[in-house]
């Protein structure tokens, strides 16, 4: 039986890993080495002292991702790997966004800022900066709706994703 | 009582039963090797260059299924070992290398000889540490070793910065290794177990494929007996040959070969191996993991088979082929659960049952087998190997360089008992013969340790005679001297219309009086009449020696299956 590697969907995973130098780009090391692609990664500790979580974004078909999974699990600083194919999860992302704020476009942004529930938290003459937080879809149309007025930067976070709680 | 870092380090060995440390010493280490002289129940082999203590330690391993042990300086002298680290990587053998580094206030300043040998060690390395406090020395060395050998075996490279080696501290050796990430997986899982039996006791033509997780494992006589229970062929990979014994004594006391025997599959495997392999109705692969040089095109290989696969690794399995049936375990382990099952449960008419599929194996065995002819007056390179065979004891350890010689010790030389041959198999590392020999023979100073070498690769490590020398380890190198590297000589002849382009070595050193040089024996047959002797006189020396056949150039090892093509496409001559 053969197996062909194609592109195929996006992927959510979670790596709980011990806290430790090098962990960070053993993961990334992984990847990369074995040809896997990042599409975005975020780390910071958890509550638990000692251990911190990774979450990243990866593209491939069910035989690369069952790859990736098997190879974060082999890595000897990584305590567990959340798959999230058959789980319900929240996943949110979060975007700083700097955009042209003149006379005319300034109520037109705060329009859209305030439909996308999102946050000015820094004004210039000429700039907003505009704090947003959600899903992939979110950003994306925010991006969009700014985009036409004029985005001078953006600097996102990447995905951080949890497991959903199971409702007894 | 306080101990410094390096006496802990000491400790830390004696407590692990380490026997014997290849090792070079420098300035990051020297406080290491001030204290050595203290502990003469560890061996220290003084190499010729840290790429020679990697492999030392590694044929120690290999040889021995103990972890063994390197010791080098920081920056070049860890730089060196990388290839011999790798090569360990890729064939799973358990290793400890321990690098020396620079004072922690220096590391990241590009201190003189420092370089980041964990970053560069890490996607070569089961795991690697570097020690920042000499608190935690102790446990790490205890992490280090019990990472090594257990699960899937690997080297685990450890870092040691001078002055972490000169503080000192309580010394507390861990009883236990508590690692939250690293559970593996070594008790195979019974249903799955059941499903294997299921499938196997309905097959008409069962193959048993094992690699090297057979040797590691030590479930030889495991797969042995379930052969001789299933009545089912055996191959093996490079790394699994010895795993099975090829050859078997007849009633009359000659040697014949195994009659389930196939010999090795996959590129240069044999014309039967790869046909059943190629016709097969269930693959059963033990230790292995799939290799490129196995399978050939992977679309085609064992189009007819299901697929049952056991290995420690989880990683290993549905990597390259998809599998059935998986059983994520210790090999010995599988297998003895496994036989458990046939045994209570014999297979009816089983002689009947196998005879069609046995009788087309002795077919194709007929039809194509190894073969090659030694007439004239040039001495075949096989007809070496075989007349090795031929003289050596069964507990011989024949080590390879990579090429030609390693196909055709892997072709005609029968191994029979496990751990008996040492070989690059997933890195194919040139260079790695001889001082894996002289690990095996420091391991085992009374058997007869021999590496089949190129006359390319043996000049990749030939410094390490003098260490042979020095330590009186007798091995005996067999040099395939073809004036070629022949193995990529023979690709240019069959793929690239016969140019030799760099492969021609006609500028080569006199081996016999370079043995001299070394203080070891020369001895060269240029004749197919000189072989056998010049064989038999190494063999009763109790010395370092160096064989120089001249063989014909233009040999080739056949089969040969043509990179990218299925493995029933064999080039047969
Ligand atoms: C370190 C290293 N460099 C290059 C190669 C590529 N290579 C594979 S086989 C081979 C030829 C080996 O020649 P030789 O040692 O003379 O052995 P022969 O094939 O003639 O038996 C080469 C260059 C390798 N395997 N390892």
């Amino acid at each position: 039986m053969s197996m062909t590697r194609q592109n195929g969907l996006r992927h959510t995973i979670g790596v709980l890993v011990e806290n430790q130098p090098g962990v960070l780009s053993r993961v990334a090391g992984l990847f990369s080495g074995r040809g896997f692609n990042i599409e975005s990664l975020t780390v910071a500790e958890t509550n638990e002292p000692g251990l911190s979580r990774i979450t990243l974004v990866t593209t491939g078909d069910q035989h690369i991702l069952e790859q990736i999974i098997k190879q974060l699990n082999k890595l000897i600083n990584v305590i567990k790997v959340y798959d999230f194919r058959d789980t319900e999860f929240v996943e949110r992302e979060m975007a700083l966004i700097k955009v042209r704020a003149e006379q005319h476009t300034r109520a037109e942004v705060l329009r859209i800022v305030d439909i996308f529930r999102a946050k000015v938290v820094d004004v210039s003459p000429h700039f907003y900066t505009i704090e947003v937080t959600g899903d992939d879809g979110k950003i994306q149309a925010i991006l969009e709706l700014l985009g036409q007025i004029g985005i001078v930067e953006v600097a996102r976070t990447g995905k951080a994703a949890l497991a959903r709680a199971k409702k007894h | 009582m306080k101990l410094t870092g390096a006496q802990i380090f000491f400790e830390c060995l004696k407590k692990e039963g380490v026997e014997v440390i290849f090792g070079f010493p420098g300035g990051a280490v020297i406080d290491i090797y001030h204290e050595m002289p203290k502990h003469p129940s560890i061996r220290h082999i003084l190499v010729r260059h840290e790429q020679g203590a990697a492999h030392m330690a590694d044929g120690y391993a290999r040889a021995t299924g103990k972890v063994g042990v390197c010791l080098v300086t920081s920056g070049p002298g860890a730089t060196n070992t990388v290839t011999g680290i790798a090569t360990a990587y890729m064939d799973s053998v358990p290793m400890v290398i321990f690098t020396g580094q620079v004072p922690t206030p220096l590391i990241g300043n590009d201190a003189f000889q420092e370089v980041d040998i964990v970053g560069i060690t890490r996607p070569c390395t089961k795991h690697n540490y570097l020690v920042k406090d000499v608190n935690d020395l102790a446990r790490i060395i205890r992490e280090a070793f019990y990472l090594a050998r257990s699960g899937r075996p690997g080297p685990v490279l450890v870092d040691l910065p001078k002055d972490v080696i000169q503080a000192s501290t309580e010394f507390r050796y861990p009883k236990t290794v508590h690692l939250r990430g690293y559970k593996p997986t070594v008790d195979p899982h019974q249903g799955q177990i059941h499903r294997a039996w299921d499938l196997l006791k309905t097959a008409k033509r069962p193959v048993l494929y094992a690699g090297g997780g057979v040797i590691i494992s030590s479930a030889h006589k495991e797969l042995l007996r379930l052969a001789e229970m299933l009545r089912a062929p055996v191959t093996t990979t490079l790394m699994g040959l010895g795993g099975f014994p090829a050859v078997i004594r007849t009633e009359d006391g000659q040697r014949a070969l195994h009659p389930l025997w196939l010999g090795m599959l996959g590129m240069h495997g044999t014309f039967r191996a790869n046909m059943a392999v190629q016709n097969c109705d269930v693959l059963f692969a033990i230790g292995a993991r799939f290799d490129d040089r196995v399978t050939g095109k992977i679309s085609g290989f064992a189009p007819k088979a299901k697929i049952i696969h056991i290995d420690v690794d989880p990683t290993s399995i549905s990597k390259n082929v998809l599998v059935d049936i998986p059983i994520v375990g210790d090999c010995k382990k599988a297998l003895q659960k496994l036989n458990e099952l046939v045994e209570k449960e014999p297979i009816p008419n089983l002689e009947e049952l196998r005879a069609p599929w046995l009788e087309q194996i002795r077919q194709w065995k007929e039809t194509y087998p190894l073969a090659y002819k030694q007439e004239g007056e040039t001495i075949k390179p096989q007809y070496v190997v075989e007349k090795i065979f031929e003289l050596a004891p069964e507990d011989a350890i024949i080590t390879t360089e990579v090429g030609q010689n390693q196909m055709w010790t892997a072709q005609y030389f029968h191994f029979t008992k496990p751990r008996t041959l040492l070989t690059s198999g997933g890195l194919g590392t040139m260079g790695y013969g001889l001082p894996a020999a002289i690990g095996a023979q420091v391991a085992f100073p009374d058997r007869l340790v021999i590496d089949v070498a190129g006359d390319g690769s043996i000049q990749m490590n030939i410094q390490e005679m003098m260490t042979a020398v020095c330590h009186e380890l007798p091995v005996k190198v067999a040099i395939l001297n073809n004036r070629f590297l022949g193995m990529v000589r023979q690709w240019q002849e069959l793929f690239y219309n016969k140019n030799y382009c760099a492969t021609c070595l006609d500028a080569s050193p006199d081996f016999v009086k370079l043995a001299d040089a070394y203080g070891a024996v020369g001895l060269r047959a240029t004749k197919p009449e000189e072989v056998e002797p010049v064989l038999r006189e190494a063999f009763s020396t109790k010395r370092p020696v160096i064989m120089d056949f001249w063989v014909n150039p233009e040999e080739g090892v056949y089969p040969m299956v043509p990179a990218g093509k299925e493995i029933s496409e064999m080039l047969l001559v």
